[in-house]
């Protein structure tokens, strides 16, 4: 329940843009799906990005991204759940260390660099760990209740990544 | 007397497979040569609970298998011990070479497969579903007789293409984050996924009791945690692809002592 409360919130202003016939979709995903509210995980149609060089520059979606929210999709679970891979500069037992602590990538990486490293990883090399947060296409045996949805939605991406060019 | 004839010819076929096994086929290389039990990578307190028999709550189980072993089931009026006797000799050392393959299944079968094709063909008893109380029972207290020993399967002549299926499944990446079971349990082992240390994620110490989910659980049960936790579609337990994958993973832990029943988090 705690889970959906907060997906449900990350997800209202994606939701409000959807076309009413991907709207509908979702809504008979929404009623198929024990659970409900899976509608707001992440994007079922992802918006097309273009790569230049080794990142993403423009942002995915119109709206800036927002630390706070931002902060919270790193943390949730169920959505970033960085902290299981990763240290990250914030009070929590238990961090996860598969990849790189993430303190200072602000200071390593520019904005279109972390936002090609966090929608696809596998782009710049195709043996990584890191999950692709803003993928569909070439996984396989994914999990019903996630299959042909990303991780994330755009703008959690977005929001995301306000958080993680604030980690200097 | 009759089953110790059945039991020659096993053994009889697989000596004859030990020689195709010589006569051409490679046998692979392991990716971790020199592997680690999960007891390395579990903490003291876990530790003490396992190595202290009247600790350890898997016991519970043993004892229930124990009575199940001597009990009349089904309608040709069989026990267990009906036909395979004393389990603490007969039972001996099973575990340990389990899964195998079976020459009139033409399979690959697992401990817990092996227990329901007595029932239902030998016993008229129904099959226990997989991961349920009594077979998690029963195959402890089995597995508990080959405590100590090395695991050592045998995955030559007609099982090799069942194996091959396993190394597959293992290598494969999958779910939603996209990763093998080797990018956890081989590339990753000694690091922290959150609170979890990861293991080499060997299977002799199952059937284990874990204490997350206060009860004995079989193998098969924790391989679907692992699929689930890459948000992938595990398959079915008792399902082809987790019995191949088993005897994959029995062959990973080749050499290393059974530990069953393990205690873990
Ligand atoms: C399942 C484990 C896992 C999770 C979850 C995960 N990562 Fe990663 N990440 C990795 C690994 C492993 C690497 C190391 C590089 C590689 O394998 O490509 C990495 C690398 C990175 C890098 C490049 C770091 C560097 O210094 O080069 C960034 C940035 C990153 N992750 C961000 C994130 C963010 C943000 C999240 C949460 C939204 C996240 N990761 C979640 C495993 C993970
Ligand atoms: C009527 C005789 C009979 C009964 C009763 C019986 N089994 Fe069996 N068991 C066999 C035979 C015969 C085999 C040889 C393999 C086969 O044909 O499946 C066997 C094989 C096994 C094996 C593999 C042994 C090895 O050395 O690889 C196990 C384990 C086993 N039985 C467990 C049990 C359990 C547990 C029960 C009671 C639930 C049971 N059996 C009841 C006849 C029996
Ligand atoms: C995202 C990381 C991850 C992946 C991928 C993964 N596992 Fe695990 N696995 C774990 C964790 C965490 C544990 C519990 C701690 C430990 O023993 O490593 C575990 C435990 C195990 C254990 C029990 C080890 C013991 O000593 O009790 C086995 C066996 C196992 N995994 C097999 C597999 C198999 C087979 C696959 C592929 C289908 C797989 N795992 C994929 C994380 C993973």
């Amino acid at each position: 329940m705690r889970i959906r409360g907060r997906e449900h919130a990350a997800g209202v202003t994606h939701a409000a843009s959807w076309p009413p016939a991907a709207a509908l979709l979702a809504l008979a995903v929404a009623l198929l799906a024990p659970l409900a509210g899976a509608w707001a995980r992440g994007d079922t149609q992802p918006v097309p990005f273009r790569v230049v060089d080794d990142g993403i520059p423009e942002p995915l979606t119109s709206q800036p991204g927002d630390v706070e929210r931002g902060r919270a999709v790193a943390l949730d679970r169920s959505l970033g759940n960085c902290i299981t891979c990763h240290e990250m500069p914030v009070r929590a037992d238990f961090q996860g260390n598969l990849g790189p602590p993430l303190e200072g990538l602000a200071s390593r990486y520019t904005l279109p660099e972390l936002r090609l490293r966090v929608v696809d990883s596998k782009r710049i090399n195709p043996e990584s760990n890191m999950p692709s947060f803003y993928r569909i296409e070439g996984l396989y045996n994914v999990r019903r209740d996630w299959a042909g949805r990303t991780m994330l939605t755009a703008q959690q991406v977005e929001d995301l990544l306000a958080y993680l060019m604030t980690l200097r | 007397m009759k089953i110790g004839m059945v039991l020659a010819g096993l053994a009889a076929a697989s000596l004859s497979a030990v020689v195709a096994f010589a006569e051409g086929e490679r046998p692979p290389n392991r990716p971790i040569p020199d592997p680690q039990s999960g007891r390395h990578f579990a903490t003291p307190d876990t530790l003490a609970i396992q190595d202290d028999d009247f600790l350890n709550p898997a016991f519970l189980w043993v004892e229930e298998g124990e009575q199940a072993w001597n009990r009349v089931e089904g309608t040709a009026g069989q026990s267990c011990a009906s036909c395979h006797n004393d389990a603490t000799e007969s039972m001996r050392g099973v575990r340990a070479r389990m899964p195998a393959y079976h020459p009139r299944l033409q399979r690959v079968v697992t401990l817990e497969q092996q227990v329901n094709i007595c029932r239902t063909e030998r016993m008229g008893a129904p099959a226990l579903p997989i991961d349920s109380r009594p077979l998690n029972a029963i195959t402890t207290y089995i597995a508990l007789q080959s405590r100590g020993m090395p695991v050592n399967v045998d995955i030559s002549g007609p099982a090799r293409r069942f194996f091959d299926e396993g190394e597959r499944f293992y290598n494969t990446r999958r779910g939603q984050l996209d990763m093998r079971c080797a990018t956890c349990h081989e590339e990753n082992y000694g690091r922290y996924l959150r609170a979890d240390l990861l293991s080499q994620g060997m299977s002799n110490g199952f059937p284990t009791y874990r204490l997350k989910e206060q009860r004995v659980i079989s193998l098969q049960f924790r391989l679907m945690g692992c699929v689930q936790d890459v948000r992938g579609q595990p398959p079915a337990m008792g399902s082809e692809e987790f019995t191949n994958l088993e005897f994959y993973l029995a062959w990973r832990a080749q050499g290393l002592p059974v530990e069953s029943p393990a205690v873990r988090r």
